[in-house]
């Protein structure tokens, strides 16, 4: 069985073993009431092997629910530590543990969390906004849902088999080379990230295929949702940026496992090396999150001011220049590596000119409210607040990006506060927006109104207690990643930090709340119009929730914001494209391929975590075999009757 | 009714509605070379920063065989020209010529094959492995990456022919031997690449 024992199992260590069993329990219920009531059949053909773009997008958001609560324990462990470990105190958790929980914290909020949200609002909205009925490759959707499902199973394995990366979340070298992480923690961060970016980059070739080519008539460039625009840049960031992850992490898995000397101290090895491809990966990174939630808040701020976005050319030009410069600036994460003023002076004026297209894009919102009829719905609160929080962000970014105060500020707590400031009140607080603004669409209720706007004011007011604390403590010299610090005038900031993460907690037990109250009284929020916010995108003239088909008939488009400009002209009708209106059309069958593919990834992996060989060549002849399976088979098609609503 | 739409000249491309399947296919998988040539760029750049870290071991002139990677050279590109023959007969549904196309493509992309692994095995038997140094580390990563390519594109033609004989000229099974021909085409560029900055310009 390779490096695997009973020794893997942490029984000396409460924490992971008591949160394993709790989830382990959860599990088994949720098995036991699936089992109870039957729903193994339905839970089978519609979600797991369902090629449905909708249903795959609401997996995603769902998966990404799951792991934000993760995620967050970890945070919460993280902040109530350092309120309490100042001076003599210790607090209650061992460094080498607490380094496995910021490591854990940071790869479960980007990849599972950020990205996993985005990906899911992408997935279910795009293909309605463009009047397409399904994305280019239906299968390969639900494959690069179910690995990146797999690479999270995988990370979470690690609690209670061995271990994870102590290294923090991009787990530089040599830190991560075999000399000084021999256990098997980097190897879990490595394979879950391997698989699931797999998983991401065939969805990001999916989604820019659906776009470019799957526009219903009409739809020109010009005339596309900007949400459609900032997803369609984000995908190709994808596929450009997702490759060069795949190769690092390929770098130093070569390092590990067959004694190549990439990044390693000996032999020419060269660690800055990994530094700046992992950030020629993660710098785009950040606007594949971002660039998403951009488009959610024009679409809800449009909506939600009864006008059409103010500037829509520029907006759709700035996404296209972030785009292009997020690729010159990966250099601003380590300005200290001593490249030189030169290079250093380069790099921080590419950054700031980023700040040029994001200030246009505030300011096409602001002018986008001016003279609006404002509708201050949960999806606008989530925008005005976000406005607010990102331009703070973005101005302590700008602050970061000027060499001389950045070798001050670096790997302090005021980077933390800075980009926590832009993802939690950027990324987070538009994959909310989103989630409510698409909710009703998706299921054909609205999410309580009250309870969402609740949540909102709890993840604002949390945000800004958790995070104004580190600003200044950060600037008192506090150091990111530390687990215990002597200077006790710290304390009382630490404290209200941890107050702050409380205060989101609630907002996060709120968001469990309001789904569970929304599903109860769903009758009482029932929305039978499918508009139910008086949307101006195609997702709107189509039912929810939307049939599987989408659209009976192709909608011809004639104009930027159709649907809007159908309800003003032509009571709400949109015209059929040409040849459109038949009764029967052909859909994808569901496929077991995703879900078959995922589990042989993740005993893959599993194996190569352990250097289990024989089992790591039944995970991959496991996937090749789906695959050639999969190859040979020819009925991938069936018949719908559109009006009859069934099987033909 | 696609086709009514895409021959009406008057419409802008971008507005003539969804692509036939066939484009959707190709553009997709072009997207996916496109990908793959970036994991290739990567390890070139690492090659490019390593390529003089040779730590007291063996340098690229002590240790490379122009010779012989020339021969390779000359198998890889000629199994791209049998892949394009390869590409007409099937355009005119010919199977047994189609047949032959594929056994030249595969017995070239054997050979070059065949050839590398000995190259690769003579080096590591010198004492000179990916383990020697990090430019070593950096040679084994790109040109083996590129190998494996080619392995899995041996796989992927055999895979074709048994698709040909067993389901016909589906228009399916005619896509998946498009995007085949274009893989086969893309390895032979990046090899280009290799051939050039890692062979040619080796110090």
């Amino acid at each position: 069985m390779g490096k695997l024992g009973w020794d893997a199992i942490p029984l000396h260590d409460p924490i992971p073993l008591v949160a394993a069993a709790v989830v382990m329990l959860a599990l088994a219920g949720l098995g036991v009431l699936v089992t109870a009531k039957g729903w193994w059949p339905v839970l089978w053909r519609d979600w797991i092997t369902t090629v449905d773009h909708k249903r795959i997008g609401v997996m995603y958001v769902l998966l990404a629910l799951v792991m934000l609560v993760r995620g967050f324990a970890d945070a919460l462990m993280m902040r109530s530590q350092l309120a309490l470990a100042a001076g003599h105190a210790r607090g209650y958790l061992p460094p080498a543990h607490y380094d496995q929980i910021f490591s854990a914290h940071g790869t479960i909020m980007i990849f599972f969390v950020g990205m996993a949200f985005m990906v899911g609002l992408m997935n279910f909205a795009v293909p309605l906004q463009i009047g397409a009925r399904d994305v280019a490759f239906p299968v390969l959707n639900s494959v690069s849902f179910w690995l990146t499902a797999a690479g999270v199973l995988l990370t979470n394995v690690s609690l209670v088999v061995g271990e994870f990366a102590r290294t923090g979340w991009l787990a530089y070298p040599p830190l991560s080379e075999l000399a000084y992480s021999p256990g098997v923690g980097v190897d879990y961060w490595l394979w879950s990230l391997q698989i699931s970016g797999v998983g991401t980059l065939l969805s990001g070739i999916n989604l820019t295929t659906t776009i470019l080519k799957m526009r219903a008539p009409g739809m020109g460039y010009s005339r596309m949702p900007i949400f459609t625009w900032t997803a369609l840049a984000a995908n190709m960031l994808i596929i450009a940026a997702f490759p060069i992850l795949t190769a690092t992490l390929g770098m130093l898995l070569l390092d590990r496992y067959l004694d190549f000397h990439f990044f390693t101290n000996e032999l020419g090895g060269n660690a800055m090396m990994y530094v700046n491809l992992i950030w020629a990966w993660g710098h785009p990174e950040v606007y594949i999150l971002i660039l998403p939630a951009f488009g959610i808040f024009s679409e809800v701020i449009a909506t939600f001011s009864g006008k059409p976005l103010f500037g829509y050319r520029s907006m759709a030009a700035a996404t296209l220049a972030i785009c292009v410069v997020s690729f010159m600036v990966w250099l601003h994460h380590f300005f200290t590596m001593g490249a030189g003023a030169d290079v250093n002076a380069f790099f921080g004026i590419a950054t700031s000119i980023i700040a040029i297209p994001t200030g246009v894009k505030i300011f096409n919102w602001l002018f986008t409210m001016y003279g609006g009829t404002l509708r201050f719905e949960t999806p606008m609160l989530w925008a005005i607040g976000f406005i607010v929080t990102f331009v703070i962000g973005g101005a302590t970014g700008v602050m970061l990006a000027i060499p001389p105060a950045d070798f001050q500020l670096h790997n302090s707590l005021f980077l933390v506060a800075h980009f926590h400031n832009v993802i939690i009140g950027g990324v987070v607080f538009g994959a909310f927006a989103g989630y409510t603004y698409w909710f009703p669409k998706a299921f054909g209720f609205r999410l309580h109104d009250g309870l969402g706007k609740a949540v909102f004011w709890c993840w604002f007011i949390g945000f800004w207690l958790a995070f104004l604390p580190l600003y200044v403590l950060g600037l008192a010299g506090a150091t990111r990643r530390m687990q215990h610090y002597p200077d006790v005038s710290w304390q009382p900031w630490m404290v209200v930090a941890f107050v702050g993460a409380l205060v989101i907690l609630a907002g996060i037990v709120l968001t469990v709340v309001q789904l569970v109250v929304s599903v109860r009284t769903r009758d009482r929020l029932r929305d039978a119009s499918g508009d139910p916010w008086d949307g101006r995108t195609l997702e709107w003239s189509t039912t929810s929730p939307p049939p599987a088909w989408n659209f009976a008939a192709l909608p011809q488009v004639a104009s930027l914001d159709a649907f809007w400009e159908a309800k003003r002209c032509r009571g709400g009708a949109l015209p059929a494209a040409p040849g459109e209106g038949g009764r029967t059309l052909h859909l994808p069958r569901p496929s077991a391929l995703g879900v078959v593919v995922a589990f042989f990834a993740f005993v893959g992996g599993f194996a190569l975590v352990w250097h289990v060989w024989w089992l790591a060549l039944a995970g991959l002849s496991g996937c090749v075999a789906a695959g050639l399976a999969r190859a040979w088979q020819v009925e991938h098609e069936f018949e719908v009757d559109v009006v009859a609503g069934g099987r033909a | 009714m696609t086709a009514a739409v895409a021959t009406n000249r008057e419409i802008p491309i971008s507005e003539r509605g969804p692509a036939p399947r066939k484009v959707v296919v190709g553009y997709g998988f072009w997207l996916f070379l496109l990908s793959d040539i970036i994991v290739f760029s990567a390890l070139f750049a690492a090659y490019a920063v390593l390529s003089g870290r040779t730590a007291g071991g063996p340098s690229g002139v002590q240790l490379f065989h122009r010779r012989e990677v020339l021969v390779e050279t000359g198998c890889l590109l000629a199994s791209s020209f049998t892949c394009a023959l390869m590409s007409l007969a099937i355009e005119q549904r010919r199977r047994g010529l189609m047949v032959v196309g594929a056994l030249a493509t595969f017995a070239l992309g054997a050979a070059f094959l065949g050839l590398e692994l000995t190259e690769f095995s003579g080096m590591i038997a010198r004492g000179a492995g990916p383990d020697r140094s990090a430019f070593l580390s950096a040679f084994f990563a790109l040109v083996g990456m590129h190998g494996l390519h080619v392995a899995i594109g041996l796989a992927w033609l055999v895979s074709m022919v048994a698709q040909v004989f067993t389901l016909g000229w589906r228009p399916m099974v005619v896509d998946r031997l498009a995007c085949f021909a274009l893989f086969w085409h893309a390895l032979d560029i990046v090899w280009i690449g290799v051939f050039t900055i890692v062979y040619l310009g080796a110090r």
